[in-house]
């Protein structure tokens, strides 16, 4: 019972990700064993920065005969090591007792397949950087050497430069002739035609000009091209990648273990997958359930908090079927499962996120329409280019030179920069912030919207009780004695109004009615006002009653309150011109307080998952474009289908993983966010707008055949400069919603 | 002109030993932990001097 010593500074110290209440579950089911030593891979919530990585791993080498231990902190993997008798659970213990959250992985899954993916273009882009800063340096010498260097030199400078761009292209440019092929395949094309078309012919015509003994070979600027397109694609990996994905996410909770209760009677910790409809499951104090489940056996309160957005807690008795996702507070429970865990509601959420998903990667982005527009006009104006020329009674050769470097000069070097420099930039400078982006064309959907849904529990208010009204002093620090013993909510409220202190001796917990203690010699109940003996309505859940011996009972109220900036960043959106509605679980009354408090006049409570859904379509069939803001498994299924979606940091993991960003420090950081994406917006359009005006330019010099090497070189690297100069600009630019 | 001969290959070998090292350490997942290596570097490994006679309780 004991959990205090833990709670004190718990989580990232950073104060980037709030700290989470211990939930255990029995990891055993997942540790391997590989050359006589035990492995186990944790993926770690919460952990933020470098203190965090100290604190962890300082915490698993602690324990003994730990050999390995370390976390990586860009993907929250922890891989744990060791030898003798230690049990997997002390583990899992030892980093939730730091306030982070914790859940077992899967081993296949240590390295992901966006992961392999950054990993093979990173590589790509060092053998093009190597091949072009080479290449470039034996150019160098051809242009400076125009006049005076001997046909055999050029030649053999040439020569090198092929060997050198050979592999470079074929190692380097599979990324790019691997997805033309695919598309050419349905025949369709996308950008990675006209670039393929372009390496392809380009070295081609070079190797040929060398042979001949002609001056102007284009190896430069083909591994060039080839660089410039990597910097863009790796990029956009990596902002892909920072993305958790949903599914990966989704499937650390169903990877939870379950303790199941076997016919001899023994429990045993089993995987989440392996329940079936009718196992007996025993759920501990401070469990969430995996699966949905009548009770039968034990009393206890539960936290539903993130299932239906009711902000208190109910007692639980047999004969109630509790959902998954619900926390058991108080007693250990026994029931049965109703559902295997891919019947339950999390797989139903589950199956909302992938229809989510589905209807996301629909969306065309800015850089999709251009590349559109683009691919037809590069093909024919090359095109064009060589047919004039050989009408015009140019030889083959020559005339096939100029469409050459057509092809080159207005290849997509600035197209294939604009876009995911920006959201580099921006997705920088809103983590500064405290807003983690997890998509890159996220800010292109949240610059579209125009009408935003909120969440009520833990978006607009704290999500959490706390208490309210004057208390005596002496009452609040002895009902505190009490209260930290207990995980309940409104216990927990009093614990941080009081502080920290000293415990009650012999405390006990009786489930659905309070607490009964000893303090300071004198017997103590805290908890319904029948569990006192005092004069109460019934059955009201938001107070609590006092008593000690000798002494008349005190009433503790309790409120769920609005966020301290929630008025001020609602205001700031009705002036900004956004349409805004509460979509609640919770009870009527309390949405309509919240409702008036804030001035929002359109709100609807004791809503379910499905009705958040249906809501969000309404709107969309009326023409709107959603945003919306929620934290709770309730809220996973309508933020994965609203066109852009945000989670505050102390959402549920699977409300984050549901949606496009994930903010902390308060819900200012929402008009900051809007603004950011529309201000990235506007620099992504200047940009498609500086690559269609530097095709405009660079058309007519290569048509007439003025792009010599040189000039290619120049016009490419000049213009991706200022593409991502003008996307730096970004962090110079000044809030303004 | 002979210059070119040997300056050339030692550009070329130059180029190719970072080349090299770069794919090592890419292999090798270098860069896999980017936030995590930028942190690391500020944890602090030392544990205080065992003082006469007692026991380090660093942990």
């Amino acid at each position: 019972m004991n959990q205090l010593g833990s709670d004190i500074g718990a989580g990232c110290p950073s104060g980037l990700a709030p700290s989470e209440a211990p939930i255990m579950s029995d990891p055993s089911a997942f540790v391997r064993r590989v050359d006589g030593q035990n492995r186990l891979s944790l993926t770690v919530r919460g952990a933020k920065c470098g203190a965090c990585i100290n604190r962890i791993e300082s915490a698993v080498n602690a324990l003994p005969g730990i050999e390995t231990a370390r976390l990586n902190l860009s993907t929250g993997d922890l891989e744990i090591g060791w030898r003798g008798s230690l049990k997997a659970p002390r583990i899992v213990s030892a980093v939730s007792a730091l306030g982070y959250g914790v859940s077992p992985r899967d081993d296949d899954r240590s390295v992901s397949d966006e992961q392999r993916e950054e990993r093979g273009l990173l590589i790509a882009l060092g053998v093009a950087g190597f091949a072009t800063a080479n290449i470039m340096l034996l150019s160098v010498s051809v242009w400076a050497g125009i006049g005076e260097m001997g046909e055999t030199t050029r030649t053999v400078l040439h020569g090198i430069s092929g060997i050198i761009a050979l592999p470079a292209i074929i190692f380097s440019g599979r990324v790019f002739f691997k997805s033309a092929w695919s598309v050419l395949k349905h025949g369709h094309a996308n950008m990675d035609v006209p670039i393929s078309l372009a390496l392809i012919i380009a070295f081609c015509v070079s190797v040929s000009e060398t042979l001949r003994g002609g001056e102007q070979a284009y190896f430069d600027a083909s591994v060039m091209l080839l660089f410039f397109l990597l910097i863009g694609r790796f990029l956009d990996a990596r902002v892909r990648r920072k993305a958790h994905s949903s599914a990966r996410d989704l499937a650390a909770m169903a990877h939870r273990t379950v303790m199941r209760v076997d016919p001899d009677g023994k429990a045993r910790s089993v995987r989440a997958s392996d329940i079936a409809v009718g196992d007996r499951i025993l759920l501990a104090p401070g469990e969430r359930a995996v699966v949905d489940m009548r009770i039968t056996q034990g009393e206890s309160d539960i936290d539903e908090s993130l299932v239906t957005g009711e902000s208190l807690t109910r007692s639980a008795g047999p004969g109630m079927h509790l959902l998954a996702g619900a926390v058991n507070l108080s007693q250990p429970l026994t029931g049965t499962a109703l559902a295997a865990a891919s019947d339950s509601l999390l797989a139903d959420i589950a199956r909302m996120l992938d229809a989510g998903e589905q209807r996301r990667s629909t969306y065309r982005r800015i850089a999709d329409r251009a590349v559109s527009l683009y691919v037809p006009f590069v093909h024919t104006s090359a095109l064009l280019a060589f047919i004039g020329w050989l009408l015009a009674g140019m030889g083959v050769n020559e005339a096939l030179l100029i469409g050459v470097s057509t092809l080159i000069i207005t290849c997509p070097c600035a197209l294939a920069l604009a876009a995911p420099v920006t959201q580099v930039v921006a997705a920088g400078r809103l983590f500064r912030s405290g807003t983690f982006l997890k998509s890159g064309d996220a800010l292109e959907r949240i610059a579209q919207c125009d009408y935003i849904i909120f969440d009520k529990t833990g978006t607009l208010t704290l999500g959490t009780p706390q208490l309210s009204g004057n208390i005596p002093p002496e009452a609040l620090e002895a009902a505190a004695r009490l209260a930290r013993a207990s995980r309940h909510p409104l216990s927990r409220a009093i614990v941080d109004a009081a502080g920290t202190g000293p415990l009650a001796s012999d405390v006990r917990e009786f489930a659905g009615l309070g607490l009964e203690g000893t303090v300071q010699g004198k017997p103590a109940r805290l908890g319904s006002s029948e569990w006192v003996g005092a004069d109460g309505s019934s059955g009201e859940r938001s107070s609590l009653w006092f008593s000690q011996e000798g002494e008349p009972p005190v009433r503790f109220q309790f409120e769920d309150h609005v966020l301290d900036d929630a008025a001020v960043t609602i205001g700031r959106l009705h002036s900004a011109g956004y349409g805004m509605e509460i979509v609640s679980g919770d009870r009527a009354e309390t949405v309509a307080r919240v409702a008036q408090t804030l001035g929002i006049n359109h709100w609807s409570a004791a809503a379910s998952p499905r009705d958040k859904v249906k809501r969000l379509e309404q709107l969309e069939a009326e023409g709107h474009r959603v945003l919306m803001v929620g934290d709770g498994l309730n809220d996973a299924g309508a933020l994965a289908l609203a066109h852009a979606s945000l989670a505050p940091g102390g959402a549920m993991d699977i409300s984050q993983s549901a949606s496009d960003a994930v903010y902390s420090k308060g819900l200012s950081a929402l008009p900051r966010l809007i603004c950011v994406a529309k201000q990235a917006r506007k620099v992504m359009l200047e940009n498609f707008a500086f690559a269609a005006a530097y095709n405009l330019v660079a058309v007519p010099v290569a048509i007439t055949g003025h792009a010599t090497p040189l000039v290619a070189a120049i016009a490419m690297s000049a213009s991706s400069i200022l593409v991502s100069l003008n996307a730096l600009r970004l962090n110079a630019m000044r809030e303004n919603l | 002109m002979s210059g070119l001969l040997f300056l050339i290959p030692i550009a070329l070998g130059m180029g190719l030993v970072g080349l090299v090292a770069f794919l090592w350490a890419a292999r090798s997942g270098q860069f896999d932990d980017p936030d995590g290596a930028a942190n690391r570097i500020l944890v602090d490994e030392d544990r205080p001097l065992p003082t006469n006679g007692e026991k380090d309780s660093a942990e």
